[in-house]
């Protein structure tokens, strides 16, 4: 506990930075903090936090999921398309079962065959990238009847006030959470991150457990690519381009350890939330829209160098 | 008299919820072997660490050479000439003996060069000095745990170490090698180099130290010249009672044959092992490290997968199991190293003792929680566990009480048949007799025991049967009167004759 003061105060001292951010743009930007555009960034927060939820899985249990945001682009695509196909529900299942079954290929490769999970899901993205022109031949696609179908509400809806993709982004965290803290699922997840062979001496099958979290980051990538879809109503060949670090940053910026074993949905609904207002901060700021990748670097940087830093703590107690 | 050559005065050091240690002073001389012992948590560990750097005392001081010293890490207590010998050896594999020798200082020109040729140079006087049998050259991957241990007293040599601190340094040594190391420890010795040696072997600290400083609970109990005290007296002082009984055997009552394994291979591993353990029965399997007893019992819980080989449970051949499968059997293994394959570290006991039994702690897969924190409480007090609360990471346990969490883990599902690897390995006595009596307990109750152990007398002592392995096979069995030192020596060393020759 005493080790962990430390980074207590390290992770105090984020919260407080980012504080004195939250004012700093308030102060220069009045609209910052003002009850639309706290709505608009959540609404945006929402696509990356549906699919960092999954990633939240796979990097618990040490392992990494880079190729959900071709995922996404290759999803969004084939929920637009076959909403103009077959309509919008066979779509929707259509978009579920793709994404289950990418997280199902990810998974095989990493938890049965054993290979490595940053290669292996780097080689994923760049396959989707390819798969996804094979699909659309290079077009873009969009909703022919965007203003009739009921297939809106997921990205456009309201209710109660609230964005309808804010509110299924904070259902889907509770359920993972839930499935997380509560169920024998999540108890393997995180003995299989935090100490892989004692979980195998413990008759816990690792394969299974690493598989299982890839098919959840595919499932939550193929939501988020329901409402991605529904809110653009269209997809570009790039629309989920750049995504994974995103994710990723979101993930480690809320505290869960790339190493596996400790974090939570939680955090990672807080890391999420908390990249999204920077990143609307500094364009309310006057940036231009491509600093977001600088900052998405920095973050980076920052969130694992605080992790490494805790770890070490724990190393000389 | 001025033979010391440093001091420790009044250090006190607290983590949160212990006082690790409290008002510790000792002292070291020159030439002098000095023992410093205690039960796991009695802050051995930690004031060493105090000492090479890697904690900062809250109170109270070193004093080295005379003068009062602050030693900010171990490189720097290195260069002062203070060298800790760690428990887990700190070499990299990939480099050389010499590259070893001076890890971290190496002699670099202004462009920061390496000069190989001094660092060659140095490395192999200070391997001379000590007369090993390799040269500078070596890849330290290469070499055996004692040899590498050897690169690591060379540090002493090359740095001119006027204090040197072994943790537990014959943990993985064979007989010889450990006289090889005393004879180094000897030469360190008239050489006028303090040394601090840190053991739970109480045959060792009477037969290489000169003075022997007890720690209790972070508090120094005292220090007593080697010569003039026994075994009884610092058992007491360690442990505040004598053990009047060391090993208590289970009352020989045998019932059905739980587990039989016929012809188990594994190329390069073992080969053609048989045996067969019953109900009350208690079967010892004793052979050196790297003989094969890890293997063996690994490969019969389903960890490792054999080339051949029939098991049969409970008077029913079965297929090679899947360690999930040997658990609902009624299988239990307590693993060799409790931190790489016993606990999730940063899990509390109470996630830790259910993490073998998701299925009986949950319903639907929801998780029972007050079914695992009775459990957990029961295990607690049973045990006797020394932990804050079910969810204190276990990481911040002593070797004792993570030990115990490994044996709660096996227990609390009623196990039909438990395999006890090394199970009192690098933990403290009082831990230790409960262990053995618990391993009694088990048998009288019904269990089916196996216990593998390197320790002769505790393989002697508690078991009712003793297989000796060599280079991957059962080459002798035991039972009764014929259970003795001599006859596993002769099993285990007249076997490795034959091979040899």
């Amino acid at each position: 506990m005493g080790q962990t003061i430390n980074g207590v105060l390290r992770r105090h001292g984020l919260i407080l930075a980012f504080l004195v951010f939250l004012g700093g743009v308030a102060f220069n930007a009045p609209s910052f903090l003002t009850p639309g555009n706290i709505l608009d960034v959540l609404r945006q927060v929402s696509i990356t936090g549906v699919m960092a939820l999954g990633v939240t899985f796979v990097v618990l249990t040490g392992r990494l999921d880079l190729s959900v945001g071709s995922l996404l682009t290759l999803l969004t695509v084939i929920v637009v398309d076959q909403h103009n196909f077959a309509g919008p529900f066979p779509a929707i299942v259509m978009t579920l079962l793709a994404g289950l079954a990418v997280g199902a290929v990810n998974g095989l490769l990493v938890g049965f065959i054993g290979l490595n999970a940053l290669i292996v899901t780097l080689a994923m993205l760049s396959f989707l990238q390819g798969l996804v022109l094979f699909y659309s031949g290079g077009a873009n696609v969009n909703v022919a009847n965007a203003q009739e179908t009921w297939f809106a509400v997921f990205g456009r809806g309201d209710f109660l006030g609230i964005p309808v993709p804010v509110i299924l982004f904070l259902v889907a965290a509770i359920i993972a959470g839930l499935v997380l803290q509560f169920t024998s699922f999540g108890r393997r997840v995180y003995g299989v991150g935090g100490n892989e062979t004692a979980s195998i001496f413990s008759g816990i099958d690792a394969r299974w457990t690493v598989f299982w979290t890839y098919v959840v980051s595919g499932f939550t990538t193929g939501l988020a690519a329901i409402i991605m879809g529904s809110r653009v109503m269209g997809a570009q060949n790039t629309i989920g381009q750049g995504y994974e670090l995103t994710v990723l940053a979101g993930v480690i910026l809320g505290g869960t350890s790339l190493l596996g074993g400790s974090g939570s949905i939680w955090r990672t609904v807080i890391g999420i939330s908390m990249l999204g207002f920077i990143q609307n901060g500094l364009l309310l700021l006057g940036f231009p829209y491509y600093v977001q990748w600088l900052v998405t670097w920095a973050v980076i940087i920052i969130a694992v160098w605080i992790d490494l830093g805790a770890k070490r703590g724990r190393i000389f107690a | 008299m001025d033979d010391v050559i440093l001091k420790v005065e009044g250090i006190t050091k607290t983590f949160p919820g212990v006082k690790a240690l409290d008002d510790v002073s000792f002292d070291i001389r020159r030439g002098e072997v000095h023992a410093l012992v205690g039960e796991n948590g009695a802050g051995k560990s930690t004031l060493m660490k105090a000492l090479a750097g890697l904690h900062k005392p809250d109170q109270g001081q070193i004093i080295y050479q005379g003068a009062p010293t602050e030693v900010t890490g171990p490189l720097d207590a290195r260069q002062k000439g203070i060298l800790l010998i760690h428990q887990e050896l700190s070499l990299s594999p990939e480099l050389s003996v010499a590259e070893n020798i001076y890890l971290g200082a190496w002699p670099t020109n202004r462009f920061g060069v390496l000069k190989k040729r001094e660092l060659r140079r140095n490395a192999s006087a200070a391997l001379q000095a000590l007369g090993c049998g390799f040269g500078p050259d070596v890849r330290v991957g290469t070499l055996s745990v004692a040899m590498q241990q050897m690169v690591e007293i060379a540090r002493a040599e090359a740095f001119r170490a006027n204090v040197v601190i072994f943790d537990e340094p014959t943990a993985s040594l064979t007989d010889t090698e450990k006289e090889q190391l005393f004879h180094t420890i000897r030469g360190l010795k008239a050489r006028g180099v303090g040394i601090v040696y840190i053991s739970h072997k109480m045959d060792e600290i009477f037969d290489i130290t000169d003075r022997i400083t007890v720690l209790r609970d972070g508090k120094v109990q005292g220090t007593v010249e080697t010569a003039a005290t026994d075994l009884n007296q610092v058992t007491r002082m360690m442990i505040g009672r004598t053990l009047d009984a060391y090993f208590v055997k289970a009352k020989a009552e045998f019932g059905e044959e739980v587990l039989r394994v016929d012809g188990l291979s594994k190329q390069g591993l073992f080969r053609d092992v048989s045996f067969s353990v019953r109900e009350g029965e208690v079967l010892g399997l004793y052979g050196l490290v790297g003989a094969g007893r890890s293997e063996v019992v690994e490969t019969v819980f389903g960890v490792r997968k054999a080339d051949g080989g029939k098991i049969t449970w409970k008077g029913g051949e079965i297929d090679l199991p899947t360690p999930r499968q040997s658990i609902d059997m009624g299988m239990a293994l307590v693993p060799e190293s409790r931190k790489e394959q016993g606990l999730v570290l940063m899990m509390g006991g109470r996630e830790n003792t259910s993490l073998p039994h998701l299925r009986l702690f949950s319903e639907l897969s929801i998780m029972n929680r007050s079914r695992e924190l009775a459990t957990f409480e029961k295990y607690r007090s049973a045990l006797s566990i020394k932990t804050t609360g079910p969810d204190q990471a276990v990481s911040q346990l002593s070797g004792g009480n993570q030990q115990k969490f490994v044996l709660a883990k096996w227990l609390c599902a009623d196990p039909k048949l438990i395999i006890l690897d090394e199970p009192t390995r690098g933990i403290d006595v009082g831990s230790k007799s409960a262990i053995h009596e618990l391993i009694a307990d088990l048998a009288e109750q019904g269990l089916a025991v196996i216990v593998i152990s390197s320790e002769m007398p505790e393989v002697l002592g508690v078991s009712h049967r003793v297989l000796t392995m060599s280079e991957g096979a059962i080459v002798a069995e035991f039972e009764g009167d014929d259970m003795t030192e001599e006859n596993l020596i002769d099993a285990v060393s007249h076997h490795r004759g034959e091979a040899a020759a």
